[in-house]
C-alpha cells in the first residue's frame, strides 16, 4: 500500500518540525516523495503526529478475558492514535515464562493491530522471590521486565534482580511503593481519607521505595525506569537522581495529571487507582515535571475492569481506568495548561517514550516505520460509555468534554482506523 | 463536586448517610424532633402511628447487637415493620454482591433501610442505586461515618448544656478508627462549638486531622483542662497490642479515664461513651458509674434520635 498524505500540520517530535507538508509512505514506512499513490488521505486541518506509543497498557490476557481482550483494546489503542503499546505482566498467568510470551506476541500479530511490546516479570508469579528466565523471555520478546503492581518486599531479592539484570543490559520497569507502608492502603493517606474514613497509602511509601531503588540502581549500574510516580517528593528524588546521571528514567499516568484525591467526591469508586490520587500540591508538581523533563513521558496505564468490579464500596473496587483513548485528549490538555508548543507535548507520547522501549517508531523520517496518527487536536467530544471502544468504560473522566479526536491511525503503512 | 447525595432537590434530608456536609437547619430539626419523641419512649403507651404501614430493613453487614436493636426498637416505637437481616452470615458468604442483594429486598418493598457495613462509603453506593421513594440510613460505614450515633451525642450534649456556643469538647482515644469520632466532630464543628479537642497517641490519630476543625492533644492532662464534655472512645481488642499500642494497661496509664484526671476538666464536666466500654481500659469504674457519667441516658436518647430520622427521611 502506497499513500500519500495530503497537506496537513506535520509534527515530528524528535526534530521540532512543524510545519504543513506532505507525507508519503510505501512498504510500511516512510518514504521519498512519489507519484501514483494506492491511496490519497486529505489531510487539511488535521495533524500528522508519529503514532502514540504507550509504555503501560493492561490488554488482559491471558487471564482475565471477561474484562477485555486482545481484540476490543488493540481497537481502543488504535482508535486513540497508539500504535506501540508496552503491556505490563501482571496477567493470570504472569507473563513469567517464554511460551506465554509468545502466544500473546502471536495473537497480537495475527490481529495486525498495533504493535505489542510484552514486558516479562521480573520474578516468577510476580512473587519476588526468584528470578525469571529473562535471557529466554527476552528472545521470546521481551523488551523489558517489571513486577506491574506488586512490590517487591525483599529488598535482598530487588538487589540481586537488578544486579542480574544489568549483567545481560536488560532493563527493569518498577514501580517504586514500599509494600509494607502501602498495606492494606486505598486512598492517599491525607484530609480526604481521614474525612472519607479511607486506609491511606503515606506519599512516603513512594518515597522511601525510591530511595532504595536509586541506592540501588547506583550500586549495580541497572537501567531502571520508574513507572507511574504519584508524589512531588519523589519527583525531586528523580530530579536528584537525574542530575547525577544515573541511568534512570520515569513516567506519570494521565490521570494523576489532572486529578487529586480530591476527585474522590462521595467515593466515587472510578477514582480508585494505583498508585492512588495524590494531593493537588503533588499533582502541580508531577504536571510541572512532566513539562520540565524530569519525567520523561505520559502513560495511560489503561486498565479496563468490568463493571462489577467498579459497583462496589470504594475499598473494595477494583483499582484502574481505561485509557488508550483518553492519552491524546489529556496529554493535549496538559499541554495547553503550560502552553507547551504541539511538538514537546507530543514528543512526551511519541519521541520519549520510543527512546525508553528502544524501538525506531515516534518519528516521522525516511525509513522509519509509518505508523502515525493524524488528528484534529481541536474536535470536541465527550467522554462516555458509548464513545468508547475499551471494553472497559470505567474512567474518572466520564462526562467531561475533551478535545483531540484521532481521524486515521496508520501502523506500518497500513490504515487501520478510520473515524 | 455532585450535589451531596443525602439532600433531595429541595435540600430536605432524603437520605442520612453523614453528618457531614448536612446544613445546621437540617442539624437542629433532627435534634428538634427528637425532643418530642423522649416524651413518647417516658409514656405507657410507647407508640406512635408515623410509620405504620412502612417496611424498615435493618441491613447489618456486619455484625452488632445495639445499634441493630435501638433501630429495631425506634422504628417498632413509629409503628412499621421491622425486618432484621443479619447479612454477615447470609448472602454476602453466598457470593451476592452488595447490589443485588439491596435490589432483591427492594423488590420486597422496602422503605428505609438501615446499613451498617464493614466498608466506608457502602451506604452511599447502596444510595445511589435505590429507589426514589426509598431511603438509606448509615447505622456505621467501615471507619467513615456512624451518623445517628453522633446525633444522639449531640443531643445528650444539648440536653446537659443547653448550647453549644462556649462548650470545650474532647475526644479521647483511638480517633484512626472511629466512626464514631469523625461524626460527631463534623457534627460539633457545623453546630458552632469553639474547640473541639482530640487527645490520643499519634499512632491512633489519622494524617491531617487538624483539617477537621480539631485541637490534636497527646497529654492528657492538657486535654482535658477546663473540658465540658468528655467523650470516650472504645478500644478494640484487635488494637490493645501491636505496632499501634503496646498493651491495655499501658493505654490506661495514658488515656484511661480515672478520676484524677477528671479533676482538671470542668467541675460540670459531663462524661460519655459510645458503648460497649471496656472498664480499665479505657475508663474507671468509677468514672462510668460516677456522678459526671451520663453514659446511660446517651442510650436512652438514642432511641428518640433513631425515631426522628426514620421519621423525617420517610416524610421527605
Amino acid at each position: 500500500m502506497r499513500i500519500h498524505i495530503r497537506g496537513g500540520r506535520v509534527i515530528d517530535p524528535a526534530t521540532g518540525r512543524d510545519a504543513v507538508a506532505d507525507v508519503y509512505t510505501a512498504e510500511g514506512k516512510i518514504a521519498e516523495e512519489f507519484g501514483k499513490p494506492d491511496r490519497v488521505i486529505d489531510a487539511k486541518g488535521l495533524v500528522v503526529a508519529p503514532g502514540f506509543i504507550d509504555l503501560a497498557a493492561r490488554l488482559r490476557e491471558p487471564g482475565f478475558e471477561y474484562k477485555a481482550t486482545l481484540e476490543s483494546e488493540l481497537d481502543a489503542a488504535l482508535a486513540g492514535g497508539v500504535t506501540s503499546l508496552a503491556c505490563p505482566p501482571d496477567t493470570d498467568p504472569p507473563l513469567d515464562e517464554p511460551g506465554l510470551v509468545d502466544m500473546l506476541r502471536r495473537r497480537a500479530k495475527a490481529l495486525s493491530r498495533a504493535r505489542v511490546y510484552p514486558i516479562g516479570a521480573l520474578t516468577l508469579k510476580l512473587q519476588g522471590e526468584a528470578l525469571t528466565e529473562m535471557g529466554q523471555l527476552t528472545d521470546a520478546g521481551c523488551v523489558a521486565f517489571s513486577q506491574g503492581n506488586v512490590p517487591i518486599s525483599d529488598t535482598q531479592v530487588l538487589w540481586r534482580a537488578l544486579q542480574y539484570a544489568a549483567t545481560f543490559g536488560y532493563r527493569v520497569w518498577l514501580r517504586a511503593e514500599d509494600a509494607a507502608l502501602a498495606k492494606g492502603g486505598v486512598a492517599h493517606d491525607g484530609e480526604m481519607a481521614t474525612r472519607l474514613g479511607l486506609p491511606g497509602i503515606p506519599g512516603f511509601a513512594e518515597t522511601v521505595a525510591l530511595g532504595t531503588l536509586i541506592e540501588l540502581v547506583r550500586a549495580t549500574g541497572a537501567r531502571v525506569h520508574v513507572c507511574r510516580l504519584s508524589t512531588a517528593s519523589a519527583v525531586e528524588l528523580m530530579r536528584r537522581a537525574k542530575a547525577e546521571k544515573l541511568p534512570l528514567t520515569c513516567d506519570v499516568a494521565i490521570h494523576h495529571l489532572h486529578l487529586s484525591d480530591m476527585d474522590l467526591g462521595y467515593f466515587d469508586s472510578q477514582c480508585r487507582l494505583e498508585p492512588p490520587l495524590r494531593s493537588q500540591r503533588d499533582r502541580d508538581a508531577l504536571s510541572r515535571a512532566a513539562a520540565d523533563g524530569v519525567i520523561d513521558c505520559l502513560v495511560s496505564d489503561h486498565t479496563p475492569v468490568d463493571e462489577d468490579g467498579k459497583h462496589l464500596p470504594f475499598a473494595e473496587a477494583e483499582p484502574g481506568a481505561t485509557g488508550l483513548e483518553l492519552l491524546l485528549p489529556l496529554a493535549l490538555k496538559w499541554g495547553e495548561a503550560h502552553k507547551l508548543a504541539l511538538a514537546p507535548t507530543l514528543a512526551r507520547i511519541t519521541t520519549e517514550p520510543a527512546r525508553i522501549l528502544g524501538v525506531e517508531a515516534g518519528r516521522i523520517a525516511f525509513g522509519a516505520p509509518a505508523d502515525l496518527a493524524i488528528f484534529d487536536p481541536r474536535a470536541p467530544f465527550q467522554v462516555s460509555a458509548q464513545t468508547l471502544k475499551s471494553q472497559g468504560k470505567n474512567t474518572p473522566f466520564l462526562g467531561y468534554e475533551l478535545s483531540g479526536r484521532v481521524r486515521f491511525t496508520l501502523v506500518a503503512g497500513n490504515v487501520v482506523h478510520e473515524g | 463536586m455532585q450535589r451531596n447525595p443525602q439532600l433531595n432537590p429541595s435540600g430536605e434530608l432524603q437520605h442520612l448517610l453523614s453528618i457531614e456536609g448536612l446544613p445546621r437547619a437540617v442539624l437542629l430539626q433532627i435534634l428538634d424532633t427528637a425532643e418530642s419523641f423522649v416524651g413518647v419512649t417516658e409514656r405507657e403507651v410507647k407508640k406512635v402511628p408515623l410509620l405504620r404501614g412502612k417496611s424498615v430493613f435493618n441491613l447489618f453487614f456486619e455484625p452488632s447487637t445495639r445499634t441493630r436493636t435501638t433501630f429495631e426498637i425506634a422504628a417498632k416505637r413509629l409503628s412499621a415493620d421491622v425486618i432484621n437481616l443479619n447479612i454477615a452470615v447470609s448472602s454476602a458468604t453466598k457470593g451476592e454482591s452488595l447490589l443485588d442483594t439491596v435490589a432483591n429486598l427492594s423488590a420486597m418493598q422496602a422503605d428505609i433501610f438501615v446499613v451498617r457495613h464493614a466498608s466506608s462509603g457502602a451506604p452511599f453506593l447502596i444510595a445511589r442505586h435505590v429507589k426514589p421513594h426509598e431511603h438509606v440510613v448509615n447505622a456505621g460505614d467501615g471507619r467513615h461515618a456512624h451518623p445517628t450515633q453522633g446525633l444522639l451525642d449531640l443531643f445528650t450534649i444539648r440536653h446537659y448544656k443547653k448550647s453549644f456556643g462556649e462548650l470545650t469538647v474532647a475526644i479521647v482515644g483511638d480517633i484512626l478508627h472511629s466512626r464514631v469520632a469523625r461524626s460527631l466532630i463534623h457534627g460539633l464543628t457545623t453546630l458552632g462549638v469553639p474547640e473541639v479537642r482530640v487527645i490520643a497517641p499519634q499512632t491512633l490519630l489519622p494524617a491531617g486531622v487538624e483539617a477537621l476543625g480539631v485541637r490534636v492533644f497527646h497529654d492528657m492532662l492538657a486535654g482535658l483542662r477546663g473540658a465540658d464534655v468528655i467523650v470516650m472512645l472504645r478500644l478494640q481488642n484487635e488494637r490493645m497490642r501491636g505496632a499501634l499500642l503496646p498493651s491495655a494497661q499501658e493505654f490506661f496509664k495514658h488515656y484511661g479515664l480515672t478520676e484524677e484526671k477528671l479533676s482538671v476538666a470542668h467541675r460540670d464536666a459531663i462524661v460519655m461513651h459510645p458503648g460497649p466500654m471496656n472498664r480499665g481500659v479505657e475508663i474507671d469504674s468509677t468514672v462510668a458509674d460516677g456522678p459526671h457519667s451520663v453514659i446511660l441516658p446517651q442510650v436512652t436518647f438514642g432511641i428518640a434520635v433513631r425515631m426522628a430520622v426514620m421519621s423525617i427521611v420517610a416524610g421527605n
